[in-house]
């Protein structure tokens, strides 16, 4: 694994005065989705708005500008909504993003917000039709008496324009906060799952879903789990997992009922029984699950650790990495401020070598499963000068030996948590949101994936 | 409690309270009693903190469910446990004794006296009902669940009184009626109207006499707070009795001063709904009706800008 990461400048910066913390709410990013080649990246805020970053093709004349990320389209995909029926107001933050995969020379993206689901078609515009007979150049009618002759039109080309229209909108499906979308591997259908329901929609239709997983009790009151995370296996088209608030992970299979309610495999490890408090329910609750590429293993994130699931071992995990035991002990002032129920996302590399996920103080965490490494780094202006080498951090325990430069657990800032990240899907570049910055990192010294 | 005998580091101020379920038989007596009172106020101090949080997610207009069902996780163990320990019947006591507790949280007096009952009925104590979290998905909700449905009868389906035709619908077009979603007989969960109160009480002190949730069911209901103004209530069956007897119109007046105080929870077509199905219960006069609609229209008019 490469730990030597080149900084890319931040883009991004609107809403951000540099002499004060001061952010603008609404761009504050909560998702951050590379497509599946990677040329384009597309981070979702919490105003609504999807900005779209296309990577610069590399040209020879200038080798350091290869591969930069450049804005290649922003437009609002959701607006504040109000429900009158139940005098709620619905918030237009964007929850999740996804590709789809490419068919033709447009892009298509699923976005949601907590209630609504839309399709949105990216398509570039580079030529334009001129020599129309009925209208003139600004496209006023023309008088027909002046026409003397014909003149077929034709194409000229013009400055490249994008443009992004909705082309579906899946609505009022759901009674519960969208928190995951996922466009399964038959490039036809796609689920979306909110904190009880998931249903499987047909990308073609709107007007109706299927409900594929209901664990919404009869009795409201008997409510003791809820759905946190859920995705498609990238390969097999019938398989899907999703993941609980209790630790748990259900695989399962669409084959085998209507109504999935039953899984067809239970991952969940043991409790340890001498490490058990209060708040081990909450920090085993499971805030993201994903697939590895290959489809054989899972990956899973709870609040002080990331795991790797093997599809075939369902009674333990295969790898535990602890991203910030040095939290076990303030579990409790985590609670108090609300900290302990942050939903950290975690992100494979392309080929399954490495894991990633964020923590707090704009800090974030690679795991080699291979070599058992691990690196802090830390997604700040500060530390992050453009082409800069990242520097590794550490956090010391208290009471632990104190190094230079190692930031203590005290200090740690627990308002610039870094939830979203995404790693592209063949080379070692990663995307880290951090707040309403988005970081965007290259490995320049190991760009092959290995 | 702890394992062999091994005495708990504290790193943390806050430390959180490790609970392992069995005492530990080695453990000396002395040592374990320190350590476990102090154990058991960290206990006592996390459950108010839980229950302080899940008010506020009531406060607010959608809660976040997961966080929710979580924290309403956490209370359920810790009330578990204390019943075990028997702490909760010291507690129960303990509150029952004491008038009007200043530094406790009424919801843990409630929840004392409820479970209390259940224990004295010879019932295990419940475990702690997460009711409450329809509060803004309840729309599309029907819970056919007889159990509830006296409750419901008392809060939704009570006729308008003439406190609450005077006292509201006056300012704004977002109402002061609480909100009467679905206004249908066979029992909706309305935990809207629960949440209400809850606010109520922690906000005002109102001279009313005793009002309770009303609860038929004794030990499960409950989620929240409410004012108990008499300090010992009577076992299982009384209470229900007493329950019972509390006039419904006493909820209109509660459910009415939250609604003053909350966010608004009902739109302007809520309260159409509330008040058109409303129109045909008793009322005092025909026409206190007619000019309760006639105060509607106004409202509509202004809220539709025409």
């Amino acid at each position: 694994m490469g730990e030597d990461t080149d900084a890319t400048p931040t883009l991004n910066h609107h809403g951000f005065l540099p002499d004060h913390n001061y952010v603008t709410e609404a761009d504050i990013i909560s998702t951050v989705e590379f497509n599946h080649t990677g040329e384009l990246l597309a981070t979702g805020d919490k105003g609504g708005r999807v900005v779209i970053f296309q990577r610069e093709p590399e040209s020879k004349n200038e080798p350091f500008s290869q591969g930069e990320y450049n804005v290649y389209s922003t437009f609002q995909s959701h607006e504040p909504e109000f429900d009158y029926l139940k005098s709620l107001e619905i918030e237009e933050k964007i929850n999740k993003i996804r590709w789809l995969p490419q068919q033709n020379a447009a892009h298509f993206l699923l976005s949601t917000n907590d209630k609504t689901i839309k399709l949105w078609k990216v398509s570039e515009r580079d030529k334009r039709p001129e020599g129309y007979n009925l209208k003139d150049e600004e496209g006023r009618i023309k008088d027909v008496s002046t026409v003397t002759s014909l003149q077929v039109p034709v194409l000229k080309p013009m400055d490249l324009m994008v443009e992004v229209s909705p082309r579906r909108v899946f609505a009022n499906a759901h009674t519960y906060h969208i928190n995951s979308i996922s466009v399964n591997s038959d490039y036809e259908t796609y689920m979306s799952a909110d904190d009880l329901r998931i249903n499987l929609w047909h990308l073609d239709i709107t007007d109706r879903s299927f409900n594929i997983v209901d664990i919404k009790p009869a009795n409201m009151e008997d409510l003791t789990e809820v759905i946190t995370a859920a995705e498609f296996h990238p390969h097999h088209c019938n398989l899907f997992v999703y993941s609980s608030s209790k630790g748990t992970l259900r695989l399962c299979d669409m084959r085998e009922a209507a109504l999935c309610d039953k899984h067809s495999k239970l991952f969940e490890e043991p409790e340890d029984p001498s490490a058990r408090s209060f708040f081990s329910e909450i920090i085993s609750s499971v805030s993201d699950v994903k697939f590895s590429h290959s489809g054989r293993y899972l990956l899973t994130r709870d609040y002080l650790t990331a795991k790797v699931w093997d599809l075939n071992m369902e009674s333990k995990p295969l790898e535990t990495y602890q991203v910030h035991d040095y939290l076990r002990s303030k579990l409790c002032s985590l609670y108090e401020n609300d900290c302990i129920f942050d939903k950290f996302e975690c992100a494979w590399n392309g080929s399954d070598s490495v894991i990633m996920t964020g923590a707090y103080n704009n800090f974030f965490r690679m795991f080699d499963r291979n070599t058992k490494r691990d690196v802090t780094l830390e997604a700040s202006r500060e530390s992050s000068k453009p082409r800069a080498v990242l520097k590794p951090r550490r956090v010391c325990a208290a009471g632990g030996k104190r190094r230079k430069d190692d930031i203590s657990v005290d200090s740690l800032d627990f308002t610039k948590k870094i939830l979203h990240t995404a790693w592209h899907p063949n080379e070692n570049i990663i995307a880290i949101a951090a707040t309403n910055n988005l970081y965007i990192f290259q490995d320049k010294l190991n760009s092959e994936m290995h | 409690m702890f394992p062999k005998g091994t005495k708990r580091k504290f790193s943390d101020s806050g430390e959180e309270p490790v609970c392992s379920g069995d005492q530990g038989p080695s453990a000396s007596p002395a040592a374990a009693r320190t350590l476990s009172s102090s154990y058991s106020l960290q206990r006592q101090s996390l459950l108010d903190m839980s229950l302080i949080k899940l008010q506020l997610c009531h406060m607010l207009v959608e809660p976040n469910l997961c966080r929710s069902v979580l924290i309403a996780n956490t209370v359920r163990q810790i009330q578990e446990e204390m019943t075990q320990d028997g702490t909760w019947q010291i507690m129960t006591q303990a509150l029952a004794a004491a008038q009007c507790p200043a530094d406790r949280l009424v919801a843990t007096e409630v929840l004392c006296r409820q479970t209390d009952a259940a224990a004295q009925a010879g019932q295990s104590p419940k475990p702690f009902p997460v009711s409450g979290l329809e509060e803004g998905y309840h729309s599309e909700e029907v819970v056919m669940d007889g159990d509830v449905e006296a409750e419901v009868t008392m809060s939704s389906l009570s006729p308008v009184s003439p406190q609450l035709s005077s006292a509201s619908y006056l300012p704004g077009p977002f109402g002061m009626a609480p909100c009467w979603e679905e206004e249908e007989e066979d029992g909706d969960c309305e935990e809207d109207e629960e949440e209400d109160s809850e606010e109520s009480v922690s906000e005002e002190e109102e001279s009313e006499p005793d009002h309770l949730r009303a609860d038929s069911r004794t030990g499960e209901q409950v989620f929240g707070t409410f004012e108990i103004k008499h300090p010992a209530p009577p076992p299982d069956p009384a209470l229900e009795e007493l329950f019972s007897d509390v006039d419904p119109s006493y909820y209109d007046l509660d459910t009415v001063l939250t609604g003053m105080q909350s966010t608004p929870k009902m739109g302007p077509y809520d309260l159409l709904e509330s008040l058109s199905s409303h129109a045909p219960t008793a009322l005092s006069s025909s026409s206190s009706c007619r000019s309760d609609l006639n105060e509607l229209d106004h409202i509509m008019e202004i809220i539709v800008g025409s």
